[in-house]
C-alpha cells in the first residue's frame, strides 16, 4: 500500500487543510473521550457528591457562551481556509492547455487541440496549466483525479472545467466517481504527467487526422453555419453580416444574455449557444433569420472541435477564458 | 417504591388485556402501535443488514468476490433505500416515540389514535411495494436515484420502488402530525413546555422536519416517476430538463431527513444519561433549543451535497459556511452531556454505555462532517468511502446505538420484564468494537481516492477493505446479541418494577407494563423535568456543588 501522492501544489496545500483539520479533530476527540473517562473514574456511583438543580442552572450559562462563541470562531475560521482553496478552481489561469473529455457509459473519452484522441488515458505535460472541459453524452459521470485533490462532476450537454498543474512525472489513476450504472467501476483511466519534451515526442507519435480546429472549420462549413455567420477577419459583403452575428472576435467578448444581461462568450457559452441558441444568446431579436437547433445533430466531439475552430477566430483572445463562475450562466 | 409487575399487573397491563391477533391488528393503543412498527422496523432492518454482509463479503476480493457488477449495483441500491426509508427514518420515533409520547406527557394516547394506525398499515403497504420492486426485477440507481439515470437510462423497477418510498412519506407526515398535536394539546395539568423530558423537545423537531420537508421529497418523486413513464423533460436535458434541480429537490428533503434519523437518538441519550447520572442535564434550556435550531438551520444546508455538481461558486460558499453553524448545536449538545456527567452519580449498566458509545462515535461522525463542510478537502473526499465512514458513523455508530440505548432502557416499561444485564453491556462493547473496526478503514480507503459504490477496485485498496470486512462480522454479531436475548427475556426475565432505574418521567410512574389507558389516575406535575431531588427525598438539604467543571 502507497500513500497517495500529492502530483500538484494545489494537492499538496489540501493536505495542509486536511492535516490541520485533522489536527483540530483530534484534540476535541482527545477532549471528548478525556473529560468522559475522567468522569466516570471520579463520578462512578458510590464516589457521589449530590448537586443542587439551581447552582447547575446558574453556572450553565457562562460554560454555555463559552463553548459556543469558542466553537463558533474555530469553525469560521477553517469555513475561510478552505473556501480560499475551492475558489482557486473557478478561476483557470490564462494559457492553459484546452483538453477535452467526454464521459459516457462507461468509458472516457479525451480529444487534444492538436486532434489526438485516446480512451481512458489522459497525457499531459509537466509543469504547464491544464483545463479540461468536461461533458457527457449520457448521465452524468464525474471526473476524480485524486493524486491532484480534484474532481468535477461530468454533466449531460453542459461544460463543465477543472484545471491544474502537474507538478510531478509520473502515472496517477482517474476515476468516475458518480454512480452512472452498472458498469461505473469500470470507468477509470490513467492520467500520465510527461515532462515537456516527451509531451511534444508523444503528441508527434500520436496519430492525429487534422488538428481540432481544422476538423472544426470542416465542420463549420458541412453543417451550414457558415451560410449566416462570417468567419472571415475582412468581410465579404454586409448582407451576410446581417444575417447572424460574426464569428471573428466573438470568442472572450461580452455578448447579450436571453434577459439582456452581459455574459461573456466562453467554451460553455458556445456549447449552448450551438445546440439551443435562444436559452443562452439574446440576439435572436436583432436578426430575421432563426438560428436551427443542432441538438441531435452534432455529437460532443463535433462540439469541441467547432468550439476549438472558433476559437482560432479571437487570436488575441485565446487564453483563459474557460469557464465563467457567474451564477446566471451556471444555473441554466 | 413502586409495586413490580406481579402477575396480576401483566393481565391488566395493554400486553395482554385483549390477546387476539384482530385485537392487535386493529388497535388504536399507542403502545401496540409502536410494538407492530417495531417488529416492522426490524424486519426491514434485517433485510437491510444482510444486504450489507453480502456487499461486504464481495469487497473482500478486489475483483468482486461473489456478485456481479448489476447484482452489486442492485445490492447497496436495496440496502440503502432500505435502511434510509424503511428503518433509521422511521425507527425511533415511532417505535420509542410512539410508546412514550402520550406516556411522558401524561395522556392515555395520542391525539389521534387512528391516525396513527393508518400511518402504520401505510408503512407497511409502503414496505411492501419498495421490498417487490427490489426483488422482482431491481433496481440499480443508489437511494439518491440521480436523473436522468434513474428516469432514462434504467432497465430497474424505478415505479413500485418510488411508489413505495412515495407512500412511507405519507406514514411519515401523520406520524410528526400525531406528535406536534399531542405535545401541543396533550400536556398533563403543570407539564409547562421547560418542564418537557428533552426527548420530546427533540421528537417535537423531528416532527416539524417530517411534517415540512416530506411533502417536497413526494413533489420530486412525482416528477421522476413523470419523466420515467411519459417521457415529460423534466430532469433529463436530453429532453429539455435539468439534472441539477433534481439534486437540488432531492437534497432539500435529504439533508433534513438526515436530522429526522439523529435527533430522536439525541433525545434517547439525554434521557438516558440524566438517569444513569442520577443528575439533571446540564444546560436544559441550551440543549431544547439546540433541537430547534438544528431543525431550522437543518433546511438550509442542502447544497453541501453538491459542492462538486456544477452550481454557482457563490452558492457553494454559503452553504458551507451554513454547513458550519448548523454543527454548532450539535457540539453544543455534545459538551452538555459531559457536563451532565461531571458530578453525577455514574452507573454503567447497558443502556448508558450505548449513550455513551453513541457521544464517542457522533462526535467522530460530526467532526469528520467538518472535512466535508470545507470546501476545498470536500472536493477531494466527496464521493468516496470517506463519506461513506462519515455518515455511516452517524447513522450506525450514532442513531443505531441510540436506538440500542433506548430499547435497554425502557424494555422494563415495554415488556414487563428486564433484559439480562451482562449480556447487554457485552453487545455494547462488541457494538463499539465491531463498528470501529468496520468503519475507521473506510475513512483512510476515501482519502486514498477509493470511490463509492464500486463493484471492483485496485488492488492497493485490498488490506483496508478486507479490515472493513472483519469489522462488519463483529458488528453483526453485536446486533444478534440482542435479538436472541429480548426474546429470551419475554419469557424469562426478571420481572420489572415501575422504576428500575430511579428515573424521573412520567412513563415511570406508572406500572411495568402501562395498563391500556397508562395511568389509572391521572398524573399531575409539580417538578421540572429530571428533578431528582424530589424523586429521592426524603432529601436533605443538597450540599454545595463541586467547585469546577
Ligand atoms: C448530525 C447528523 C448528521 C447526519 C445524520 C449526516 C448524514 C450525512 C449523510 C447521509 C451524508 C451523505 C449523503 C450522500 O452522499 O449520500 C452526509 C454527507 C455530508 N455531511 Fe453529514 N451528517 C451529519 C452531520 C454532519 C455535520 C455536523 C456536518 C457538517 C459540519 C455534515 C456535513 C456533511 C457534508 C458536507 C456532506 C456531503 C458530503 C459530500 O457528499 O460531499 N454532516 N451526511
Ligand atoms: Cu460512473
Ligand atoms: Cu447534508
Amino acid at each position: 500500500m502507497t500513500w497517495l501522492p500529492a502530483a500538484s501544489v494545489h494537492a499538496g496545500q489540501v493536505d495542509i487543510l486536511l492535516g490541520g483539520l485533522l489536527l483540530i479533530s483530534l484534540a476535541v476527540l482527545g477532549l471528548v473521550f478525556g473529560l468522559m473517562l475522567l468522569n466516570i473514574i471520579r463520578f462512578r456511583v458510590g464516589s457521589r457528591v449530590p448537586v443542587s438543580a439551581e447552582t447547575v442552572a446558574h453556572k450553565s450559562w457562562r460554560f454555555e457562551i463559552a463553548w459556543t462563541s469558542v466553537t463558533l470562531a474555530v469553525f469560521f475560521a477553517l469555513f475561510l481556509w478552505a473556501a480560499r482553496l475551492y475558489v482557486v478552481g473557478f478561476q483557470p489561469p490564462s494559457g492553459a492547455i484546452q483538453i477535452y473529455v467526454t464521459g459516457k457509459q462507461w468509458m472516457w473519452k479525451v480529444q487534444y487541440p492538436g486532434g489526438q484522441r485516446e480512451i481512458n488515458a489522459l497525457h499531459v505535460p509537466l509543469g504547464r496549466p491544464v483545463q479540461l472541459l468536461l461533458t457527457s453524452e449520457d448521465v452524468i459521470h464525474d471526473f476524480s483525479i485524486p493524486a491532484l485533490r480534484i474532481k468535477h462532476d461530468v454533466l449531460p450537454r453542459r461544460y463543465q472545467s477543472l484545471w491544474f498543474t502537474a507538478t510531478q512525472v509520473g502515472a496517477f489513476r482517474f476515476y468516475c466517481t458518480q454512480f452512472c450504472g452498472i458498469g461505473h467501476s469500470r470507468m477509470t483511466g490513467t492520467l500520465i504527467v510527461l515532462t515537456p519534451t516527451d509531451y511534444a515526442n508523444w503528441l508527434g507519435q500520436t496519430p492525429a487526422s487534422g488538428s481540432l480546429a481544422t476538423r472544426g472549420e470542416a465542420l463549420f462549413i458541412h453543417n451550414g453555419c457558415s451560410g449566416c455567420h462570417v468567419s472571415q477577419p475582412y468581410s465579404p459583403g454586409a448582407d451576410d453580416t446581417s444575417r447572424a452575428p460574426s464569428m471573428v472576435g466573438l470568442y472572450g467578448s461580452q455578448t447579450m444574455g436571453p434577459d439582456g444581461q452581459r455574459v461573456k462568450v466562453d467554451n460553455a457559452f458556445l456549447h449552448d449557444a450551438i445546440l439551443h441558441t435562444a436559452t443562452v444568446s439574446g440576439q435572436a431579436a436583432a436578426y430575421a433569420t432563426q438560428m436551427p437547433s443542432y441538438r441531435g445533430v452534432l455529437a460532443e466531439e463535433d462540439l469541441a472541435a467547432l468550439i476549438a475552430y472558433i476559437q482560432t477566430l479571437s487570436p488575441s483572445r485565446l487564453s483563459g477564458v474557460g469557464m465563467s463562475a457567474s451564477p446566471e450562466r451556471k444555473g441554466n | 417504591m413502586a409495586p413490580t409487575s406481579d402477575p396480576q399487573t401483566m393481565q391488566r397491563s395493554y400486553l395482554w388485556q385483549d390477546g387476539t391477533l384482530r385485537s392487535w391488528l386493529l388497535t388504536t393503543d399507542h403502545k401496540r402501535i409502536a410494538l407492530l412498527y417495531m417488529a416492522s422496523i426490524t424486519a426491514f432492518f434485517v433485510l437491510g443488514s444482510l444486504g450489507a454482509a453480502l456487499i461486504r463479503l464481495h469487497l473482500i476480493s478486489p475483483t468482486g468476490a461473489i456478485l456481479s457488477d448489476e447484482t452489486y449495483s442492485r445490492m447497496f441500491t436495496m440496502h440503502g433505500i432500505v435502511m434510509v426509508w424503511l428503518f433509521l427514518v422511521p425507527s425511533i420515533p415511532v417505535t420509542l416515540g410512539n410508546f412514550l409520547v402520550p406516556l411522558m406527557l401524561g395522556a392515555p394516547d395520542l391525539a389521534f389514535p387512528r391516525l396513527n394506525l393508518i400511518s402504520w398499515y401505510l408503512f407497511v403497504m409502503a414496505g411492501a411495494l419498495v421490498v417487490y420492486g427490489l426483488f422482482r426485477g431491481g433496481l440499480e440507481t443508489g437511494w439518491t436515484f440521480y436523473t436522468p439515470l434513474s428516469t432514462d437510462y434504467t432497465q430497474g423497477r424505478v415505479l413500485p420502488v418510488v411508489a413505495g418510498v412515495f407512500l412511507s412519506g405519507f406514514s411519515s407526515i401523520a406520524t410528526g402530525v400525531n406528535f406536534i398535536i399531542s405535545i401541543h394539546q396533550l400536556r398533563a395539568p403543570g407539564l409547562t413546555w421547560y418542564r418537557l423530558p428533552l426527548m420530546l423537545w427533540a421528537l417535537y423537531a423531528t416532527s416539524v422536519i417530517f411534517v415540512l420537508a416530506t411533502p417536497v421529497l413526494s413533489i420530486t418523486l412525482v416528477l421522476l416517476a413523470f419523466e420515467h413513464v411519459f417521457h415529460v423533460g423534466v430532469f433529463d436535458p436530453a429532453l429539455g430538463g435539468d439534472p441539477l434541480l433534481f439534486q437540488h429537490l432531492f437534497w432539500f428533503y435529504s439533508h433534513p431527513a438526515v436530522y429526522i434519523m439523529i435527533l430522536p437518538g439525541m433525545g434517547v441519550v439525554s434521557e438516558v444519561v440524566s438517569t444513569f447520572c442520577h443528575k439533571p442535564v446540564f444546560g436544559y434550556r441550551f440543549v431544547a433549543w439546540s433541537s430547534i435550531s438544528i431543525a431550522a438551520i437543518g433546511f438550509l444546508v442542502w447544497g453541501h451535497h453538491m459542492f462538486v455538481a456544477g452550481t454557482s461558486l457563490y452558492a457553494a460558499v454559503v452553504f458551507s459556511m451554513l454547513s458550519f453553524l448548523v454543527s454548532v448545536p450539535s457540539a453544543i449538545k455534545v459538551f452538555n452531556w459531559l457536563g451532565t456527567m461531571h458530578g453525577g452519580a455514574i452507573r454503567l449498566d447497558a443502556p448508558m454505555l450505548y449513550a455513551l458509545g453513541f457521544i464517542g462515535l457522533f462526535t467522530v461522525g460530526g467532526l469528520t462532517g467538518l472535512f466535508l463542510a470545507s470546501l476545498a478537502s470536500d472536493v477531494h473526499l466527496t464521493q468516496t468511502y470517506f463519506v461513506v465512514a462519515h455518515f455511516h458513523y452517524i447513522m450506525v455508530g450514532g442513531m443505531v446505538s441510540a436506538y440500542f440505548a433506548g430499547l435497554h432502557y425502557w424494555w422494563p416499561k415495554i415488556t414487563g420484564r428486564m433484559y439480562p444485564e451482562m449480556w447487554g453491556r457485552t453487545a455494547a462493547a462488541l457494538l463499539f468494537f465491531g463498528f470501529n473496526l468496520t468503519f475507521f478503514p473506510q475513512f483512510l480507503l476515501g482519502y486514498e481516492g477509493m470511490p463509492r459504490r464500486y463493484a471492483t477496485y485496485p488492488a492497493q485498496f485490498q488490506v483496508l477493505n478486507v479490515l472493513s470486512s472483519a469489522g462488519a462480522s463483529i458488528l453483526a454479531l453485536a446486533y444478534i446479541l440482542p435479538l436472541i436475548y429480548f426474546i429470551w427475556s419475554l419469557f424469562r426475565g426478571a420481572r420489572a418494577t415501575a422504576n428500575p432505574w430511579q428515573a424521573t418521567g412520567l412513563e415511570w410512574r406508572t406500572s411495568s407494563p402501562p395498563p391500556t389507558e397508562n395511568f389509572i389516575e391521572p398524573p399531575v406535575v409539580t417538578h421540572d423535568a429530571y428533578d431528582y431531588a424530589a424523586l429521592d427525598h426524603p432529601a436533605p438539604a443538597p450540599q454545595a456543588e463541586p467547585p469546577h467543571v
